[in-house]
């Protein structure tokens, strides 16, 4: 009995250390969930203000013409940026991201274009070379807290790679997929195509303020050249920061319910290491009056 | 007098916004004075240039840095994008100078843009380069 005991102790001692860990962890992502918030609130002046410029822009120049916006259909290789992040303990916040991907390449695939996977994040990078294949770029080290550098990095990529032809190994479509933060406890896997961009049209309502007739400094064609770009990255800015604020909600949930069981595990090995130790007792207590009767029994006169 | 609404933005924060009586910024082509009135435009920022903008309460002028991005002005809103944007206050100036150094002795490397960049800090913070 004794060695029961010594074990369930053990037990106990070791699920309590996890415990810990699980807790902090938890601690760590709630406190950073705030802070990513507060990231993609403060990335929101700009990414209206470029919106409505481009808006502007396109509304008063129709049919103005950027490599950017026209569709390449004779490239059949199509870009698909899956959005990861570098730490696990994170729930199925990777393992939603990359099968919705997979079911988009096999999408796509099915369609005739043949996807290549640019991978953010150390945990997509490692799913796809663990299966050998081909990526046409990667960047990890900055999914928890990205910055606009980092973002300025991808978007210069994707936009090259989108210039040159299937030949010269570049893309026709770029496609992404990322978590939007929905609240602390929803994120939704989004996909997106992102370039070649979509103009839509739209009618202005009446009262509404149609965007004013702009003049250009110096052309129109040379603040778009500067403006597209800027947006793209702008937008993949975005969907990192609504990542990386997905990922610490669904570290947060997943270390939660870790450290919930955790606990109740902690409870259950008590109660058995409590009866362990009251059999120890009552069949000790039970061994010493038995003893006694024995003695008095034999012993006596 | 009308003042102009101004919104100095980089894709991480807003820099500097309110209410000010004019903002002077460069273009590609060359410096631009924006008053209240003025016609909606849409320009390029000189890349690593000085954004100055009097506040409306009469306080001091606010300098601030900028590199690639552009301007837009349309009914007294004045919005300034950049990607890289630093006020004159917030400079570093000693690692403006260096970066400076380093952008000099690397000359020919790039397009010289680096080198705008440090001094167009160092002259948002106030000091001469």
């Amino acid at each position: 009995m004794p060695a029961q005991i010594r074990q369930l102790r053990q037990q106990i001692r070791s699920v309590k250390s996890t415990a810990k860990i699980t807790r902090a962890q938890e601690m760590i992502a709630t406190s950073r969930i705030v802070k990513a918030q507060a990231a993609v609130a403060a990335s929101k002046p700009y990414a209206d203000q470029i919106v409505s410029a481009l808006t502007a822009l396109v509304s008063h120049n129709v049919g103005i013409d950027h490599p950017l916006l026209n569709e390449q259909p004779e490239d059949a290789r199509t870009a698909v940026l899956i959005i990861t992040s570098d730490r696990g303990f994170a729930g199925g916040y990777n393992a939603n991201v990359i099968r919705e991907a997979e079911s988009l390449i096999a999408k796509l695939r099915a369609e005739g274009k043949r996807p290549v996977p640019y991978v953010v994040g150390n945990k997509g990078v490692t799913w796809y070379r663990f299966r050998d294949r081909e990526m046409g770029a990667q960047w990890t080290g900055f999914s928890d807290r990205p910055t606009f550098p980092d973002a300025e990095a991808v978007g210069r990529r994707l936009a090259a790679d989108f210039l040159k032809t299937d030949a010269e190994g570049g893309v026709g479509e770029i496609h992404v997929v990322y978590t939007e933060f929905v609240s602390m406890l929803t994120q939704a896997t989004q996909v997106r195509r992102l370039i070649p961009l979509e103009i839509e049209e739209t009618t202005v309502a009446d009262g509404a303020a149609a965007p004013p007739a702009y003049e250009f400094e110096p052309t129109a064609g040379d603040v778009l050249d500067l403006l597209l770009p800027n947006y793209i990255e702008s937008r993949i800015f975005h969907m990192m920061l609504q990542s990386a604020a997905s990922e610490h909600a669904a570290r947060r949930r997943a270390m939660k319910s870790a450290t919930d069981n955790a606990n109740e595990l902690i409870g259950v090995y008590t109660r058995q290491m409590n009866q362990a130790r009251q059999a120890a007792i009552t069949q000790e207590i039970s061994e010493i009056v038995g003893g006694a009767d024995a003695l008095a029994d034999s012993g006596g006169e | 007098m009308a003042t102009l609404k101004v919104g100095l933005v980089s894709p991480e924060r807003e820099v500097w916004s309110g209410e000010a009586k004019m903002v002077v910024a460069q273009t590609i082509e060359g410096q631009l004075g924006i008053m209240p009135g003025h016609a909606p435009v849409l320009g390029v920022l000189l890349d690593g240039s000085v954004v100055k903008i009097e506040p409306a309460d009469g306080g001091e002028w606010v300098t601030a840095m900028v590199g690639s991005g552009f301007f837009s002005i349309a009914g007294d809103e004045v919005s300034v994008l950049a990607e890289q944007a630093e006020l004159g206050t917030e400079v570093d100036v000693a690692d403006a100078r260096r970066s400076l150094d380093e952008a000099l002795s690397s000359a020919g490397a790039d397009d010289g843009t680096a080198e705008r960049r440090a001094r167009a800090r160092l002259r948002a913070a106030g000091s001469e380069a």
